[in-house]
């Protein structure tokens, strides 16, 4: 039933066209600090993204822009060939974005977060509700914690309530930040299968934010590197893993040299 | 010059969250459980503290009103004294004074803890604008228990001024004189006056304290400030609308 540019629903047989991100001359100041220069990039429908790079080179800002959470200074993003910035686009096109620290609405228990977005959009009769929140619920294997408040929740279990939250939205393009961050290896690798399981089965256009090499090179498509606020370079992994850019080999074999240490020579 | 600019800003975010927030009143109906919660936690919990200050307000100022009346003998009025202070002026200050402690201070840490730790970028990527599901709730809230609140204040009051008269042995008035006053002078006029004022009071003190709370930018440490700021600048509104509202309904 999948065709190679349709989006599944993780619910029903319905299928809506996968969108594809075009980011065009995007450039951002925050006061004096410049965060993204010049940037563009398309992200082609269907696709898993891998965004690396530094932390404080702009990862975030540049997720946010997707969303339309941040106005560009210059340039402009186009999610399935509409404005970013623009209101109506949010409801046109269904985004989700997994957030790094989840931002999980503390007050209400798993299950009230994941009913809150088909609630409020009035999308489903409360039993409709029930089902989808039970069916995201059990994709992610966390059938057993409904009821629970994620204060009580592991950071692992945080993360998959996340994603959860966000598939509940039947979403055209999932956006993730560093959503294996702060977790153990086997935890991460279990978020990067996630990832791309949802991606096969459900045909979602995918960014990921991340600078863990494990999850980039296995499950991307292709790797965008991000250092200075400009894309250092746009390829397949493997491509990435042949390159002979010392500032790329550097970032993803970084070799812990201690005769010359390198926060030594860090410019201030 | 910045820090008028900051005040500035604060107004122009505090008056767009108002618009937003309106716009967005025919959804209350169905906020109904929001509303209710809202209802319980500015009202119900903000009562006990009401009573008891109410209470010895009003015993106080039936003291202070006692000792000075008594060199001219004309301490039967101070029913009508005491009721009206508590009427026009001192029940709804109080009152919007003890919601601003209590309940704004709760809203703003609630909405500045959201904030930071990105739920309120959630709702607006769920599509869901905070201002209708955290905002419009406490508004109509507000509205609702302060009349409510300053009701049974002015009521506490005047009741402990008319225990005070009777048993201090300087006043010795009894209840029957001090409510005859009390009721001869004061016109329902009076009280409805003073209903209305802590209806502004009340509204403001949740408009402005919602929206400090949401404008808090930067880390955890952030929400204290705005805690801080939600309060004083809640205190100092209060001051300065209670003067001007008094002059219009004066
Ligand atoms: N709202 C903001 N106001 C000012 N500076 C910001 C804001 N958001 C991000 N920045 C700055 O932009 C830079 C990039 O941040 P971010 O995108 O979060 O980095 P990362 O790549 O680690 O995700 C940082 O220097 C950060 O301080
Ligand atoms: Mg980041």
């Amino acid at each position: 039933m999948t065709s190679d540019s349709s989006t599944r629903s993780p619910f029903s047989e319905a299928q809506t066209p996968a969108v594809s991100v075009n980011i065009e001359g995007l450039s951002k100041n925050f006061g004096d600090l410049v965060v993204l220069r010049d940037i563009t990039l398309k992200v082609e429908s269907g696709e898993i993204f891998v965004l690396m790079g530094p932390s404080g080179s702009g990862k975030s800002v540049l997720l946010k822009h997707i969303v339309g959470l941040e106005q560009p200074t210059a340039g402009r993003v186009l999610v399935d060939n509409r404005d970013a910035t623009d209101p109506a686009t949010r409801e046109q096109v269904r985004m989700a974005l997994v957030f790094q620290a989840g931002a999980l609405f503390n007050s209400l228990s798993v299950y009230d977060n994941l009913a809150l977005y088909p609630r409020e959009n009035r999308l489903a009769s409360e039993d409709g509700i029930q089902e989808k929140v039970m069916r995201a619920l059990q994709i992610l294997s966390l059938e057993g914690k409904a009821q629970k408040f994620p204060s009580e929740l592991s950071g692992g279990m945080k993360k998959r309530v996340a994603i959860a939250r966000a598939l509940v939205m039947e979403p055209q393009l999932m956006m993730y930040d560093e959503p294996t961050s702060e977790l153990d290896p086997i935890m991460s690798a279990t978020i990067s299968e996630i990832i791309a399981t949802l991606k096969d089965e459900y045909h979602v256009t995918t960014i990921v934010v991340s600078h863990d090499r494990d999850l980039a090179l296995n499950i991307a498509d292709r790797v965008g590197i991000l250092m200075g606020g400009k894309l250092a370079a746009i390829a397949p992994p493997a491509e990435l893993r042949a390159s002979t850019d010392p500032r790329i080999q550097d970032f993803l074999n970084p070799r812990i040299d201690l005769k010359n240490p390198r926060f030594k020579h860090l410019e201030t | 010059m910045k820090q008028l600019t900051n005040i500035c800003a604060g107004i122009g975010s505090a008056v767009l969250l108002l618009g937003k927030s309106i716009g967005h009143a025919p959804t209350l109906l169905r906020q109904w459980p929001r509303f209710i919660e809202q209802c319980y936690l500015i009202g119900y919990t903000t009562l006990p503290i009401v009573a008891i200050l109410s209470f010895f307000i009003g015993s106080v100022l039936a003291l202070q009103a006692g000792y000075s009346m008594q060199s001219f003998g004309a301490k039967e009025f101070i029913g009508s004294l005491v009721g009206l202070s508590m009427a026009r002026e001192l029940g709804p200050v109080m009152v919007a004074i003890l919601v601003a402690g209590r309940v704004g201070s709760a809203i703003t840490a609630e909405l500045a803890s959201m904030k930071v730790y990105q739920e309120i970028d959630a709702l607006e990527t769920m599509n869901i604008p905070p201002s209708r599901i955290l905002v419009l709730p406490r508004l109509a809230a507000v509205l609702v228990m302060m009349p409510v609140l300053t009701i049974i204040g002015d009521l506490v009051g005047w009741l402990g001024g008319a225990i005070v008269s009777k048993y201090t042995p300087f006043i010795a008035l009894e209840p029957e004189k001090y409510f005859e006053t009390l009721r001869r002078f004061m016109k329902f006029k009076d009280v409805l006056n003073g209903l209305e004022k802590a209806e502004v009071f009340g509204f403001f003190v949740v408009l402005v304290c919602c929206s400090i709370g949401l404008e808090t930018r930067g880390g955890p440490r952030e929400i204290g400030a705005s805690v801080t700021r939600a309060v004083v600048v809640s205190l100092i509104l209060i001051l300065v609308l209670d003067y001007f509202v008094t002059k219009i309904l004066i």
